[in-house]
């Protein structure tokens, strides 16, 4: 019998990879994030070795791991894989136990997902293979802006006069925003055009329910996206404390269910 | 966690005389191209093939041919050469595939049958836009490379109820291209032998639902991605006996297994529908994915195409146009989602997949909104996957992947304990 039962959730997605630790109340006991790169398993590795420092934990503790993410199928120690779709919507759940719309916004996938007020799913949708509306669509802008993505928000948040870009295509935003630097526009006020467009992207997917969650890495790091969403959408949006951290959560719960 | 365990799905033992009969078939028609000795037709794969068979034309399906060029994968390779003649990535990939083929000079007839070299040359070519109007863009190519006559029928689109105003003008269009066809062939017309051939294609029609109705059963002995394959002699030979005492071994081998419940998966724990064009390139693959999650698709509006059930011998032509004038992709929505909800029914569906094919609006149905309409009315749910039927680079496996597992979750949440 272990002394302290952890619940593991690794989630590795095209862009980072998280993981999370629970213990048996299902409380958050450790975390982190790292840059997937091309070794899942070793970004898997580093970021449990991480997150069971954190949680004063070691390996022997562990009960069972949930896996999620592109790179579900490829965590060696990893009892089960499940979809990120189920994995976002069990840790969204988990904080908001409501009938919500979920929008995550992740590096390369951005999803919608409805769950009944029981957290049974009634439907997802999954962007199409296009990368408009993703974190990596802020990525290529920040690039081409010369501007560090972490900058983004700060600059969005200063802007006083929006600029709206057409394009669809992340490629041809780039053009667009090139051709905007040109007309003399602020990076201020095309940064927040950036960030209306994958508000736009993201909400075209699908039509909103009452109680909306928004998670995932854009989030995270972006939180005036979801200002800038609330004003869209006219209602408040609910976000975990740990938007980024959803998947793993959820994966986690998973792994504590797994194991009874 | 390794990422596949092999799929457990069973073999159908009337591949084998099926395999014969498709091989009889194309080596009669590389036959008569070589030797000129019977005139050869070019159809689509529902115009109107009791026409040409009884006026003593070897019939020769391009789309069949388009579909062996995914299957096999030689299709994403040629595509890019007819849309450098001017044919966009964004039409028919069937279209772009076998016009990019015959520009590259290659088929996969060659590689299936030894000593078949090319296409059998048309001397005629007869489309019927009841499948879209891109089929007759596609016989044009070969009437101009061929110099050979290119007749046809256009049917009405979006029909809510077929009347006897639409029947009037398909009859008319069909008996419109009996003077042409005699030119060429040198035969003349005898009602008899037409109402032989219509006879043997209602025969082989009965026999085809027949086959695909035992999906029915629970379990069913048969899946979706065996129908795409078992389909070949309903599309290619039908009006001919060979079809007709094909389905009825095989619908002995499905009967015979549902009397002794053997499954055509080992563990069938989901029933799927799937509407719209198969991916032909990924048919393996995606028969061992949905097998791995012990999941059958086992019914589809694809392979009921092939189901004409209003063929009359006594009365062909009328009966003919009714037939080809009903067929679900000619019809507006309301009927469209009448069928789609009876299917649900009748074999007992969990949920729905919608293809997507980028260049097949015509049979992606999810575009207009009634996955949702019909997820409201009858509660099964429903995934749209965004592929293609032929032209692999607007296919995405991961997600496509991914989508199917999160689908397949989401049931067993709804179906818990099975």
């Amino acid at each position: 019998m272990n002394a302290k039962k952890v619940f593991v959730g690794i989630d590795i997605g095209a862009s980072r990879t998280k993981v999370a630790l629970i213990d048996a109340a299902g409380s958050l006991i450790g975390y982190a994030v790292e840059k997937s790169g091309t070794d899942f398993s070793a970004a898997a590795e580093k970021c449990l070795d991480s997150s069971l420092a954190m949680a004063k934990s070691s390996r022997k503790d562990i009960v069972h791991t949930i896996s999620t993410g592109y790179g579900r199928k490829n965590v060696s120690f990893s009892n089960a894989a499940k979809t990120e779709i189920s994995c976002h919507g069990k840790g969204c759940f988990h904080y908001f136990p409501l009938a919500i719309a979920i929008i995550d916004i992740g590096g390369q996938d951005n999803k919608i997902i409805k769950l009944d007020s029981e957290g049974r799913r009634l439907s997802f949708k999954m962007n199409r293979k296009c990368a408009a509306g993703t974190g990596a669509f802020l990525e290529e802008m920040s690039a081409r802006l010369d501007i560090p993505l972490e900058n983004m928000d700060s600059l969005a948040r200063q802007s006083g006069h929006m600029v709206e870009l057409g394009s669809f295509c992340t490629v041809f935003s780039g053009t667009e925003v090139l051709e905007k630097i040109r007309q003399g526009e602020k990076v201020t006020d095309i940064t927040k055009g950036l960030f209306l467009s994958v508000i736009k992207r993201v909400l075209e997917m699908d039509s909103l329910s009452e109680n909306v969650v928004m998670t995932g890495g854009v989030v995270a790091h972006n939180p005036y996206i979801v200002t800038m969403a609330e004003e869209i959408l006219k209602k408040k949006i609910l976000v975990p404390e740990h938007p980024q951290l959803t998947g793993a959560i959820g994966a986690a719960l998973y792994a504590s269910e797994a194991q009874i | 966690m390794n990422e596949e365990k092999k799929p457990a799905r069973k073999k159908i033992h009337s591949t084998t005389e099926m395999n014969r009969i498709m091989a009889e078939y194309f080596y009669e028609l590389d036959n008569a191209a070589k030797t000129g000795e019977k005139k050869i037709a070019w159809c689509t794969s529902v115009g109107p093939a009791e026409i040409l068979r009884a006026m003593g034309f070897l019939v020769y399906f391009p789309e069949n041919h388009a579909a062996m060029l995914g299957a096999t994968r030689m299709s994403t390779d040629v595509i890019p050469l007819a849309n450098a003649r001017g044919y966009s990535p964004d039409i028919c990939s069937y279209l772009t595939a076998d016009i990019g083929a015959y520009i590259a000079g290659v088929t996969p007839l060659s590689k299936a049958y030894k000593g078949i070299e090319k296409v059998p040359k048309p001397d005629v070519l007869v489309y019927n836009t009841n499948q879209c109007r891109d089929v007759q863009d596609w016989f044009m190519w070969y009437a101009q490379m061929f110099k050979v006559p290119l007749i046809g029928i256009n049917t009405h689109l979006g029909i809510r109820d077929v009347n006897d105003a639409h029947v009037a003008s398909i009859v008319k269009q069909m008996e419109d291209l009996i003077k042409p066809l005699s030119a060429v062939s040198g035969k003349k017309f005898d009602l008899d032998e037409l109402k032989q051939v219509v006879a043997l294609s209602r025969a082989c029609s009965d026999s085809w639902k027949k086959v695909l109705d035992t999906a029915a059963a629970v379990p069913s002995p048969i899946t979706f991605f065996d129908g795409t394959i078992h389909m070949g002699p309903a599309v290619v030979l039908r009006g001919t006996k060979q079809a007709v005492d094909y389905y009825n071994l095989l619908l002995a081998e499905l009967n015979e297994r549902i009397r002794n419940k053997e499954s055509a998966l080992e563990n069938e724990r989901f029933r799927l529908y799937w509407d719209g064009m198969p991916v032909w390139g990924r048919l393996s693959d995606h028969a061992a994915l949905f097998a791995n999650l012990n999941t059958n698709v086992l019914a589809s509006t694809y392979c009921n195409s092939w189901i004409f059930t209003d063929f009359d011998a006594a009365d062909p032509f009328t009966s003919m146009a009714r037939a080809y004038t009903k067929l679900f992709i000619v019809r507006s929505d309301e009927p469209k989602e009448q069928y789609i909800k009876d299917m649900l029914k009748f074999f007992k569906i969990d949920g729905i997949i919608y293809h997507d094919a980028k260049t097949c609006p015509n049979n992606s149905n999810c575009r207009y909104g009634m996955p949702k309409r019909l997820e409201e009315e009858t509660k099964i749910p429903s995934l749209t996957l965004n592929g293609d039927l032929n032209d692999l680079r607007c296919v995405s496996d991961e997600q496509n992947k991914t989508n199917i597992e999160a689908f397949i979750e989401q049931l067993e949440e709804s179906k818990p304990g099975l």
